[in-house]
């Protein structure tokens, strides 16, 4: 099967694009990106703040079961252009990442089709890697867990 | 050299990334490779260099041929780098996909 969503990131640059088709009309893909209870359903965190407009501010945060925040993340919208385009800036709090500029174009290919390109560039090209490498540790953290929660039971 | 910038230059390239799919399939020869494709054979030549130096694809002497074949380890390397981003990602838009479907039959 085909892969739906894309990465492109070329070695040595600061930036990437996701690329990715929707089975939906571009007025449903855009309104998952402005409905703040949609938003929270996909994105798996709680949103704060989500003001839809050019210098509005947005703000993400996840908690774990026990209340402690594990993800907060803000940034401000730049340009906003309904159904076309959003772009805005992405930063996470308590982390040692700089900020990340992040271009959302939204495109209608069919009526009930549509797809979305997502330009972010980084700080450095270093940083890039970083934040590319981030869901690989964590993958490598969940095993290792996992792997951990089998040794504890058989203590 | 800096293999890893290298790996991804290599499959940066639209070509080298269907000869890849290609030799994928089976071992073959540069000339069974060549016939794939309209470009000049010395083009087909400067692809398969590129991806033999990189350790994409391995070189196998068999009698007066020489074939071509899938480095499945490095290919491997590769692909874990990014492939956990994209799963992530993917992962989201799946969710957003199906939580709009039902939306529209609201």
């Amino acid at each position: 099967m085909e892969k739906k969503t894309k990465i492109d990131a070329e070695n040595g640059k600061q930036d990437l694009t996701i690329t990715r088709v929707f089975d939906l009309p571009v007025e449903l893909l855009f309104k998952a990106y402005i409905e703040p209870e949609i938003v929270e359903q996909w994105m798996g965190t709680k949103v704060l703040k989500l003001e839809n407009k050019k210098h509005g501010s947005w703000q993400f945060e996840t908690k774990d079961p026990h209340g402690n925040v594990v993800f907060r993340a803000n940034g401000t919208i730049h340009e906003f252009i309904p159904y076309q385009k959003i772009t805005r800036t992405f930063e996470m709090d308590n982390a040692p990442f700089d900020v990340q500029l992040e271009f959302l174009e939204f495109e209608k290919l069919t009526d009930d089709t549509s797809k979305l390109n997502m330009h972010v560039v980084y700080r450095t090209a270093e940083l890039r890697d970083q934040m590319l490498k981030l869901p690989f540790a964590y993958g490598i953290n969940m095993a290792h867990n996992r792997l951990q929660e089998v040794l504890n039971k058989l203590k | 050299m800096n293999l890893r910038r290298d790996v991804f230059q290599a499959i940066a390239d639209p070509t080298r990334r269907a000869i890849l799919l290609l030799v994928a399939t089976q071992s073959m020869t540069a000339e069974v490779i060549d016939s794939n494709y309209d470009t000049a054979r010395p083009t087909v030549s400067k692809h398969l260099q590129i991806l033999t130096e990189c350790e994409l694809l391995k070189q196998e002497q068999n009698g007066r041929e020489i074939y071509y074949h899938i480095n499945a380890e490095r290919m491997k390397d590769v692909a874990d780098f990014i492939e956990p981003f994209r799963a992530m990602w993917e992962d989201r838009f799946n969710k957003l996909e199906t939580i709009m479907k039902n939306y529209k039959g609201k």
